[in-house]
């Protein structure tokens, strides 16, 4: 429980670009101009055009002062440093293991980057097989791919619960404000719960029941999210279904 | 000018009715359909994802693919499905229709697929298709600088007419065939063309009249387009 708390908290870093949930958001599709004159500043997602900025992905606008950007609705995972993602073993080679984060890049895991010590010669099948999950946090971000390590606290493989598959957009409101939303789902159903930064949520808790309740409810948070007061209404949903 | 009422009754300058709706198939990262009337075409999306064979990656950009396709049963007589000259022909044209939009410069050696099927036709089929990709792309979060929109306008036994349909495509005055077909498709923010095809004969002054009527009716499917888009939550 404790290791689990550490990661979460390292991943509440990404979720403070989700603004307050009070402000009216709109909806933008790209090649719209949300912003004209040299008052604003171009942000996230996207470019000035002459006088004007245009967003450059579907999602909401999102003004802050001067500075508007777009918060994307949906799109794949694209890995950055110290994220913590939880990926799939799909390929073990003499020295690591090929890893597949829901990104269109491959994931390596070097054996140097191991919590242990290997032996010489060692079946690296016995530490991680094919088809094991494991979290860890991305080192290195290249061109043909990038880099993981097991080598920190809360990182290992996964050996009981369950992991669901959401969009990687959706993480920092499955998070929610320093993490106020995820701490309430485990509170609530008394599982402990690791979001991946690349969309990938781990579950365990001692029955299965309370296991699939936090899962519908992220399954809701993914349906609904970008509706404001999001955390009561989830708060709401598993309060009636507690009883 | 021999043509002055068209065969289903509509203004020569009005398109037939445009439905289009975002997230039709729920495994896509983004799909759309698009109808004009009778010509249905969904897309769907997928990627940006690995490429292999890895010779044909980009290391400065990602790749698009785009494959169209007419279903078995969209038209009268059955359709052979798989790839044919026509369909590899319109997944070209559309992928350069689509290409001046993208911007996969953040996903090198990746590709972005494309599926555009025509679930039922009667004529402006790859302009269906565009419209369809273009929201599909949208709504798979892709970085794009615009939207596109696609529509066809005949120059049928003398008159300019929007959005033909196959009755207007074989029109023929005493066993000749009188009418110039031309597919086109603009950046919708920008106006720019981004696709002019023209089958048959056109002079210059109508051929600008014609663009100027794809213009204006472009800009009621990028109304509807946004419309689509914005109605998904």
């Amino acid at each position: 429980m404790e290791k689990d708390k550490q990661t979460i908290e390292d991943n509440t870093e990404e979720s403070k670009i989700i603004v307050s949930e009070e402000k009216k958001r709109e909806l933008v599709v790209p090649g719209e101009i949300v912003a004209s004159g040299s008052a604003f500043l171009p942000g996230e997602n996207t470019q000035k055009e002459g006088d004007d900025i245009i967003a450059t992905r579907f999602g909401l606008l999102d003004k802050e002062g001067r500075l508007v950007k777009v918060i994307p609705l949906s799109g794949i995972y694209l890995p950055r440093n110290g994220n913590i993602v939880i990926g799939k073993v799909e390929d073990i080679t003499f020295n690591g293991w090929l890893m597949n984060i829901n990104s269109p890049y491959k994931a390596f895991l070097p054996i140097s980057e191991c919590q242990g010590f290997i032996r010489k010669g060692e079946d690296l099948s016995t530490i991680f097989a094919i088809g094991d999950m494991v979290i860890a946090q991305v080192i290195a971000v290249k061109a043909k791919g990038v880099d993981l390590t097991t080598r920190d606290r809360g990182l290992h493989k996964i050996d009981n619960g369950l992991t669901i598959a959401i969009n990687s957009s959706k993480v920092p409101r499955v998070i929610g404000k320093q993490g106020s939303m995820v701490s309430m789902i485990k509170q609530e159903t008394g599982c402990s719960i690791v979001v991946g930064q690349n969309g990938v949520v781990w579950i365990r808790g001692d029955e299965i029941e309370k296991e699939l309740l936090a899962k519908e409810a992220i399954n809701l948070i993914t349906e609904k999210s970008f509706t404001d007061g999001l955390t009561d209404k989830v708060q709401a949903f598993l309060e009636s279904k507690r009883k | 000018m021999t043509y002055t009422k068209r065969f289903d009754g509509r203004k020569f300058d009005e398109t037939r009715q445009i439905e289009a709706k975002v997230g039709v198939i729920p495994r896509a990262d983004g799909s759309a359909y698009f109808a004009f009337g009778d010509t249905k075409a969904i897309a769907a999306v997928y990627g940006p994802r690995p490429l292999h064979p890895v010779f044909l990656q980009n290391p400065e950009k990602g790749i698009i693919r785009v494959y169209y396709d007419m279903l078995s049963f969209s038209v009268n007589e059955r359709k052979k499905p798989g790839p044919a000259r026509r369909s590899m022909e319109i997944s070209y044209v559309t992928k350069k229709a689509l290409e001046p939009i993208i911007n996969l410069s953040a996903f090198p050696n990746t590709v972005t697929d494309i599926f555009i099927n025509v679930i039922q036709a009667n004529a402006s089929t790859r302009c269906a298709g565009i419209n369809a990709a273009s929201m599909a792309l949208a709504q798979a979060g892709i970085p794009m600088t615009d939207l596109v929109g696609s529509v066809s306008v005949g120059y049928v036994g003398g008159a300019i007419a929007t959005d033909v349909i196959k009755e207007e495509e074989d029109y023929e005055e005493d066993g000749e065939k009188m009418v110039s077909d031309i597919a086109m498709a603009f950046l919708l923010r920008s106006q720019k063309l981004s696709l002019l095809q023209l089958d048959g004969k056109i002079d210059s002054e109508n051929l600008k009249k014609a663009i100027e009527a794809a213009k204006k009716a472009c800009s009621k499917i990028y109304e509807a387009q946004k419309k689509a888009l914005k109605e998904l939550k």
